[in-house]
């Protein structure tokens, strides 16, 4: 047996849209190690958040259907019975919500927000509860926890609420995080706060983290390992230093081209052409990336492109990384690598 | 919480001076007055007999005289004598307000318990046949006209089969205060409460079920569930909670329309309450008791949205103002 904490194989992750199942996460298979912070990078529609609730099963069971595996310490998460999963998620899997200013429940005080997991999962006295809570608040940087604990979220503002959620998260002691865009929704100062507090608790408590996220700055800081979603599918996936010095794919090298540079304050910002194709109107045979590079010729991509190992732990999708440049490169210029400082 | 309530009472002061104000000048505007409908019962008075009667009971003042005069009285409890029963209004609707109050009680209570468990489950298993059949009964208690429904309540269940009394609100010859009176009491009260309760779910219902299939995909609820909170507690404690506040916003309606809105369920069950009394005194233009009748019910409205505040500021925190 490996050490695989979470061990996922071909997911396939369908929406029901009008009577067709379109799917959303196309066959995705990766691994997270103990203590492993696993980031998964993309634009938005990349598929990212339905992996995360695939993960947690919190896609509505009615139009949403689950293929492949999730194994959680060597439970296939999606076959087994809803009372198992709910002794697994928020006491072994804890999830990190990206809107902080919905993801709690306006009407309860947030204290007991915060208790309600372990009153599920834990055998504790209510004293001991209140206390661990407390303890807890203080953990996310929360100063006058005293009073926190009793308030209601719309009395706090949304650096505090991401905190709270954080705090939901932990509650149990998780052995495994899933982190759906922490940052996305707040300011950039609070952006900074919130993925140090991700990184000093991951030190702390040796947890693993599956951050997702659109902002390579947290990738950079936090992550471990990265991968690369486009479409639905994994593009690319190395070391979190591979991936920012050696990026293959054309769309990982698009990504970090995008990035704004600190010599770059006077040039415009390279832009990737088109969006990402809606679920319905995706063109699931070839390269998925291929209509966003058009000046590369048709035979340089697979017909049915394959993740390859190119260097141990570096995988790229498509043969077409080879024959890759940007429309103002000339050929057999250096890669243009961003070093994530 | 304390200050909110008091505050919110306090401004139902000047509420009901105005609510006061209005209804008596509308009482006044109205053609006719108490000796016009005592004229007509008695057609052989001479009209110096008539204008004696105006002078003695002061209806010839002048209104703001007359309201003043009204105003002293009612404060002290003295609504005035009925012209009609020749009885005082407070004796009059002593007993009737005890039965409308009655009637609107369990009209709300029998409502509301079918309602919530109806709305509860066409919310949570929307688009099966349960919710189906239960939007069905929406549509057809929505659409029946309550008169013939609370007929043909009476027909089955009273001439047909015997189970309830046809009408009235107690058998005279019981005995006050007995068991057998309050069972009698209770006996009289099913038929009316029943009809009114089936055909008043609708609304609650409808609510109810809209509201928790927005709310179960909000995201608190899906933090609800990623706690690993079991769905039948992610209901309780989250869903049903939060759903529940636009009903609880219309409870105060609800008893204010009850209770000045039985005029039909008491017709019909010529059940003795305040909106059979109300038909009769504005036909027999029984002013003091109109007017009596127009305040209490226009005093439900106030004290019913003030009800409706305090119990929406206890299940919400977001609308307490401390």
């Amino acid at each position: 047996m490996n050490n695989n904490l979470l061990d996922i194989q071909n997911l396939r992750t369908s929406f029901h849209i009008k009577g067709k199942a379109y799917a959303a996460v196309d066959g995705v298979s990766f691994t997270i190690q103990e203590n492993e912070i696993v980031a998964i990078v993309g634009e938005s529609g990349c598929g990212k958040s339905a992996l995360a609730l695939s993960i947690m099963g919190l896609h509505p069971t009615k139009t949403t259907t689950l293929e492949g595996q999730v194994a959680f310490k060597g439970e296939n998460l999606l076959t087994i019975p809803q009372a198992r999963f709910d002794q697994i998620r928020g006491k072994e899997i804890g999830m990190i919500f990206q809107d902080p200013m919905t993801a709690l429940n306006p009407l309860h005080p947030v204290g007991r927000q915060i208790e309600e997991s372990m009153g599920q999962h834990l055998a504790l006295a209510k004293e001991e509860r209140r206390n661990r809570t407390l303890e807890l608040l203080k953990q996310v940087g929360i100063q006058n926890e005293q009073r926190v604990y009793k308030q209601y979220p719309h009395e706090l503002s949304g650096g505090m609420r991401q905190r709270v959620v954080i705090a939901i998260a932990l509650a149990c002691d998780p052995v495994l995080l899933v982190a759906d865009e922490p940052t996305t929704a707040l300011d950039v100062t609070i952006q900074a706060q919130i993925s140090d507090l991700l990184k000093e608790l991951q030190n702390r408590t040796k947890l693993s983290i599956l951050l997702i996220t659109h902002d390579l700055g947290v990738v950079s800081e936090l992550a471990d390992r990265v991968i690369v979603m486009y479409a639905g599918e994994i593009v690319e996936m190395a070391e979190v230093a591979t991936l920012f010095h050696y990026p293959l794919h054309p769309y990982t090298r698009s990504l970090l081209k995008s990035l704004p540079g600190q010599q770059s304050t006077k040039t415009a910002l390279h832009v990737i052409e088109g969006i990402v194709p809606s679920i319905q109107k995706l063109d699931r045979s070839g390269c998925r990336f291929a209509p966003r590079i058009r000046w590369i010729p048709e035979q340089a991509h697979e017909n049915d492109p394959q993740l390859h190992e190119v260097a141990p732990g570096h995988f790229v999708r498509c043969t077409c990384y080879e024959s890759f440049h940007f429309p103002d490169d000339h050929i057999g210029d250096d890669n243009n690598a961003i070093t994530g400082n | 919480m304390l200050t909110f309530i008091v505050r919110r009472t306090l401004i139902m002061i000047p509420q009901l001076v105005l609510l006061s104000l209005i209804i008596f000048m509308l009482a006044k505007a109205m053609p006719g007055d108490a000796v016009t409908g005592a004229a007509m019962s008695s057609p052989d008075m001479t009209e110096a007999q008539i204008e004696k009667i105006r002078e003695k009971h002061g209806l010839n003042d002048p209104w703001f005289v007359q309201y003043g005069h009204w105003m002293k009285r009612a404060l002290k409890g003295d609504l005035g004598m009925s012209y009609v029963h020749k009885q005082p209004v407070k004796k009059l609707l002593a007993g009737r307000i005890e039965n409308t109050v009655l009637l609107a009680f369990f009209t709300l209570l029998v409502t509301y318990a079918i309602a919530i468990p109806l709305g509860l489950i066409a919310g949570r298993w929307n688009d099966t046949w349960v919710d189906k059949l239960i939007v069905g009964y929406n549509y057809v208690s929505f659409a029946t006209p309550f008169f013939v429904f609370a007929l043909l309540m009476l027909f089955v269940f009273s001439f047909v089969l015997g189970w309830f009394p046809t009408g009235g609100s107690v058998d005279i010859r019981m005995e006050e205060g007995s068991w057998s009176y309050v069972v009698d009491k209770a006996k009289h009260l099913v038929l009316p409460v029943l009809s009114g309760a089936l055909l008043l779910t609708y609304g609650t219902i409808q609510y109810l079920r809209n509201d928790i299939i927005d709310t179960k995909v909000k995201d608190f609820v899906r933090t609800a569930r990623a706690k690993g909170v079991p769905e039948g507690k992610v209901y309780s404690r989250h869903i049903l909670r939060n759903s529940l506040l636009p009903i609880a916003a219309f409870l105060g309606y609800e008893i204010t329309g009850l209770i000045s809105g039985s005029i039909f369920i008491e017709m019909i069950f010529s059940y003795p309450g305040l909106g059979q009394l109300f038909i009769q005194s504005i036909n027999g233009r029984d002013f003091t008791v109109v007017t009596a009748l127009v305040m209490l019910s226009g005093t439900a409205v106030v004290v019913g949205t003030m009800l409706s505040d305090i119990i929406l500021s206890i299940v919400d925190p977001r609308i307490r103002i401390d």
